[in-house]
């Protein structure tokens, strides 16, 4: 039926967009240029070959940098050398009322109490970390 | 003829039905709960409001002018009214104020949601995410065509390979699941009848729960969502005196939540919501039907006066 397989495509197209944001992320948390593999390591879900499609992608788009690093490429997110994003964000963030309330926050503000009931249930929860 | 009692009846039941729905909300599994609590609130907010402008057009139908449009008798819609002018004519008031309360609220989330909506929308975005270069843990849903998931990379430093996956998956059950609609439903039907405030802030904590379970189901870890959790919220360390943190926080009280066993659905209190709402809708049909009753009461005298007057 025609209506299940463009089902079938949204999540297909939901799947790659999903995965193209993992191995962003999981370039920005690396802090510096990396190879591929070490990308691989933190997305597991996604085979070798995809993910080097997923960083030409994301290289196309300006968002990746590929340098030589010896006999392979290193990766490298790009970032906003302007700071137009982050004074963005943050004018989003620092006020309150209806434009706090619109964004879908992970976490929102802690009082003290708070915070001393989380590090209990932190290390409650995983003595070795916090 | 016209009892006053049945006419106030659904005032009641809405207020019931708005004091309870947080109560019992709570207690259930999040999915079923939000929905549950966007259901009532928009049943205990158009009863409150319908009934209010049944009770206020029994004066406003005692103005010559209006009587004229009927037409009926002004002296037979007064004899029977059971309701007073003076009270029919504060719930004209009241009216008034849910109207423009309702216009307001829906202007400032509109131009909120549009502003937040542009600010975000010049960040680059691999597939669903857009990272910000910021060392301030930050992460958000915001809604678009395309929703979009936007973090800062202090907070995907933060956090390890499993938890960014939890993060990730968390804001992405807001966007899937339309989260963005409950708070904006919740939000306008609090607008429309303050009783429904408690409400507003059970249905939005059941949203975030909602997103934490589906987080924990992608992950297949509920405990790695719990930790990511905390860790971001300690992390981000905005210290404010937020209206939110003195309702008795809500973060730990998620962290709690996924750490204990999930929650299963009491069919009991899915029975609670629904007999409450069709109390609303009956008791406000009742009325809605004596009111009728009563105009054309008063359209009868109307035109009995009219044939008496030509002979």
């Amino acid at each position: 039926m025609a209506g299940g397989e463009d089902g079938r495509g949204e999540a297909r197209r939901r799947a790659r967009g999903e995965l193209e944001g993992e191995v962003l992320a999981a370039l920005w948390a690396a802090g510096g240029p990396v190879p591929a593999t070490v990308v691989q390591e933190q997305v597991p879900d996604a085979a070798y070959t995809t993910l080097l499609t997923i960083l030409t992608r994301l290289g196309d788009k300006g968002m990746v940098t590929r340098q030589r690093a010896g006999r392979s490429y290193v990766y490298a997110p790009v970032d906003d050398q302007a700071g137009h994003a982050a004074a963005g964000m943050h004018s989003l963030l620092d006020e309150g009322g209806d434009r706090a309330a619109v964004l879908a926050r992970f976490v929102s503000d802690l009082s003290s109490d708070d915070e001393r009931l989380l590090e209990q249930l932190l290390h409650g929860d995983h003595p070795d970390r916090g | 003829m016209f009892w006053p009692v049945p006419m106030y009846l659904p005032l009641l039941v809405s207020a019931v039905l708005a004091l309870v729905a947080p109560w019992v909300g709570r207690r259930m599994p999040p999915r079923a709960g939000a929905w549950a609590m966007v259901c009532a609130a928009v049943v205990a907010a158009g009863t409150w409001a319908t009934e209010l402008a049944i009770l206020a057009f029994t004066a406003v139908g005692q103005v010559p002018l209006v009587a004229e449009q009927g037409p009926w008798s002004v002296r037979a819609l007064a004899a029977e009214d059971p309701v007073s002018r003076k009270t029919a004519a504060v719930c004209a008031g009241v009216v008034l104020l849910v109207v423009v309360s309702l216009t307001a609220a829906s202007w400032r989330r509109g131009r909120a949601l549009v502003d937040a909506w542009r600010e975000c929308r010049h960040i680059a975005a691999g597939g669903d995410l857009a990272v910000v270069d910021d060392p301030v843990p930050a992460a958000f849903a915001v809604l678009g065509m395309p929703g979009r998931v936007v973090v800062s990379s202090g907070m995907l430093r933060l956090l390890d390979g499993p938890e960014r996956h939890a993060l990730l998956a968390h804001e992405r059950a807001h966007l899937r699941h339309r989260h963005h609609l409950f708070s904006l439903v919740l939000h306008l039907t609090a607008a429309v009848d303050p009783l429904l405030r408690p409400l507003e802030r059970a249905g939005a904590f059941a949203v975030e729960r909602w997103a934490d379970e589906e987080a924990g189901a992608v992950t297949g870890d509920r405990r790695l969502v719990a930790r990511a959790i905390a860790r971001a919220a300690l992390a981000s360390g905005r210290p404010k005196q937020a209206a939110l943190s003195a309702t008795g926080g809500p973060v730990p009280r998620r962290v709690q939540a996924l750490l204990a066993p999930p929650l299963r659905r009491p069919d009991m209190m899915v029975a609670a919501f629904v007999v409450l709402m069709l109390a609303c809708c009956a008791s406000l049909a009742v009325t809605a039907h004596d009111t009728e009753r009563l105009f054309e009461a008063a359209m009868h005298a109307h035109t009995t006066a009219a044939r008496l007057h030509t002979r």
